[in-house]
């Protein structure tokens, strides 16, 4: 038989499982880069977009509604209301009116 | 004034012309290694073949102060010239005038090529290296991208068109290479991409270079936006004059046959695919053990290595393989791998070249980012363009064929003309390991020893329905043939299939999921 490069001392081959059998093989870079998925907290509120904080409409504590707006965020010259996924209580409020957020930066967080 | 003195003007007229930008802008352009469009063109076409059009053409321009100025053929060479002898249509932009930038004169030296091309049906060519649109000539710079982009869409699958990316390309102007069927690349010296490396720093706050953005290795390995790779310009020339001796000048032709050889006594097919089908190999190797003279022309070689394609000869012509490749991620179709094999599927198809399929997968990747990146919307890509494709369709499979997978990959009721299976063929809804334990799930559980009984029950089923021998009871594989007998019955479906018909039913077009 003859020998592939599965045996080279630069790249090994790994083992991939494919409906309950193993497969030698190399893996690529895109799927070992691949991100794994993790449910959505309903109740921590990220940028989507990094951008600049224009108005806060709410406190720290104060109880608020399911699309209820909690701040305005411009970002790519547009203002983005930003509204409350869920009703409840704010227990972490981590922006301040002109404050400039990355992108995925934790802004609010519900009780 | 007399003929003689005629003459010389057009002779100097010309000298002043064939400088591009001046002597400064081209030592600027050799300063970034790169070659002036002219060299370009005359490195890339046969010796003394190129006849320039549109020499003279001067632009419009008012605005701006752009009257005063004078840009020599409005940064772009066009004309025709032939490749190995093929006749081809080609435009080069001329980064040293005004940055190659695209105004309306530009543009309309390119559509004109363009029209020229479609009429004359032979390959379009375009070598791109500009700046963008030419800001001062506003919305007639717009225009001019928009009447490209059309008439990329007009030729598609009538001549082949190819996109050479030497230098920047970015904003609107990507779409035309990516309309077009074969993008080239050079590293360091190719750049795509939409918005730059300054807009997104500033919307984003991400900081990229444009080489870690756009560059040629991005391209080529993560995006697939390009075909071929190469670390020069010159390797890449002789790249592009390889695929145009693969390729019919036209959707009428067949591509010029060679003379036919056999295949290099290394590659033995017989001594290629281990018998357990979890074990990798190169399915490269076999195509070079099928194929004339062992001469394999892959194609996106870099990206989505999991299926592999390209072109070989056989017998003298031109074929075109899709085969998985079980050394990268067990040869899945993923999105990527899928989208690879479909387009490439509808060009050989476009182009009259013969489809070899060979099939050696799992299935499918599985995996919450393939199923929400949309592997339904692009695995059904694959299915739809072998369908759809009426050249002839050969198909080989080496060893497992599992589900979906095995549905994919040319088979018979995709209406595959010829369907071979190795000895070590596995046709089968799933591996044993999977079947066994949904077929036997009870018998395994309530066992003493469910290990054992596991082992047992897998062994069972590899025996009885691990081969291709079922399939080839229903008819849906034609003959189970020897590994040596490979090249022998593909020469011979080509041969039986030369004046192949089939009848689809009437359309406007069909509705793939792009």
């Amino acid at each position: 038989m003859k020998k592939n490069d599965c045996e080279g001392k630069k790249k090994r081959c790994r083992s991939l499982l494919i409906e309950g059998t193993k497969y030698k093989t190399y893996l690529n870079k895109k799927y070992e880069n691949r991100k794994f998925w993790k449910k959505k907290d309903e109740k921590k509120i990220f940028t989507f977009i990094p951008g600049t904080v224009v108005k806060l409409y709410v406190k720290k504590g104060q109880l608020v509604k399911k699309g209820e707006p909690l701040l305005l965020l411009e970002a790519m010259k547009m203002r983005n209301i930003i509204t409350s996924p869920a009703e409840g209580k704010i227990r972490k409020l981590k922006v301040k009116e002109g404050g400039k957020l990355k992108k995925d930066h934790l802004m609010a967080e519900l009780e | 004034m007399g003929l003689k003195r005629k003459i010389l003007e057009l002779h100097k007229k010309r000298e002043a012309v064939l400088k591009g930008g001046g002597d400064k802008a081209i030592e600027k352009q050799a300063a970034m290694g790169k070659l002036t469009a002219r060299e370009r063109i005359i490195s890339l076409l046969d010796p003394d073949s190129f006849h320039e059009y549109d020499l003279f053409v001067e632009h419009e321009a008012r605005d701006f102060n752009m009257d005063k100025k004078i840009l020599h053929g409005d940064g772009v060479i066009i004309g025709t010239g032939t490749i190995y002898g093929a006749p081809v249509c080609i435009f080069a932009q001329d980064f040293t005038v005004a940055g190659g930038s695209l105004g309306m004169m530009h543009a309309r030296k390119i559509t004109k090529i363009m029209d020229h091309s479609l009429k004359l049906k032979v390959p379009l060519i375009g070598i791109n290296d500009s700046g963008g649109a030419r800001i001062q000539e506003g919305v007639n710079s717009l225009a001019g991208y928009g009447e490209i982009f059309f008439r990329n869409t007009l030729s598609s699958g009538v001549i082949p068109q190819i996109s050479v990316i030497l230098g920047p390309c970015a904003g609107g102007a990507v779409y035309s290479p990516a309309l077009t069927d074969f993008v080239f690349v050079v590293d360091k010296i190719s750049k795509m991409f939409i918005t730059g490396p300054e807009v997104i720093k500033t919307v984003l706050g991400e900081e990229i270079s444009m080489e870690d953005l756009g560059g040629a290795k991005v391209h080529s390995e993560i995006t697939g936006n390009a075909h071929f790779y190469a670390k020069s310009e010159a390797e890449c020339f002789e790249q592009i004059k390889k695929l145009v001796s693969f390729i019919p000048w036209n959707n009428i032709k067949k591509a010029k046959a060679f003379e036919p050889k056999e295949p290099k006594s290394e590659y033995k097919v017989s001594e290629i695919v281990p018998g357990d089908p979890r074990q990798p190999y190169d399915v490269r190797d076999v195509i070079k053990g099928i194929v004339d003279d062992s001469d394999f022309f892959e194609i996106q070689e870099n990206w989505a290595a999991n299926i592999v394609i390209g072109f070989g000869r056989m017998n003298g012509e031109t074929i075109g393989f899709v085969a998985n490749q079980p050394l990268v991620l067990a040869g899945v179709l993923d999105v990527d791998s899928s989208d690879k094999a479909a387009r490439f599927i509808r060009f050989c198809d476009a182009f009259n070249i013969p489809i070899i399929t060979l099939v050696d997968l799992p299935g499918y990747l599985p995996g919450v980012d393939q199923e929400h990146m949309g592997v339904i919307r692009h695995g059904a890509k694959v299915l739809y363009a072998y369908s759809e494709a009426t050249v002839s369709k050969i198909t080989v499979i080496l060893r497992k064929a599992y589900g979906g997978g095995y549905i994919a990959m040319a088979s018979r009721h995709l209406r595959a003309d010829f369907v071979f299976a190795w000895p070590t063929a596995e046709i089968a809804v799933m591996g044993p390991e999977g079947a066994a334990n949904i077929i036997f799930r009870k018998e395994i559980m309530e066992a003493e020893d469910p290990d054992k009984m596991r082992k047992q029950k897998v062994k069972e089923y590899k025996e009885k329905f691990a081969n291709p021998y079922v399939a080839a009871a229903r008819g849906y594989v034609d003959s189970v043939i020897e590994p040596e007998e490979t090249r022998k019955l593909i020469l011979h479906a080509i041969d039986v299939s030369d004046s192949k018909s089939v009848f689809l039913p009437q359309k406007k077009h069909g509705i793939p999921p792009f």
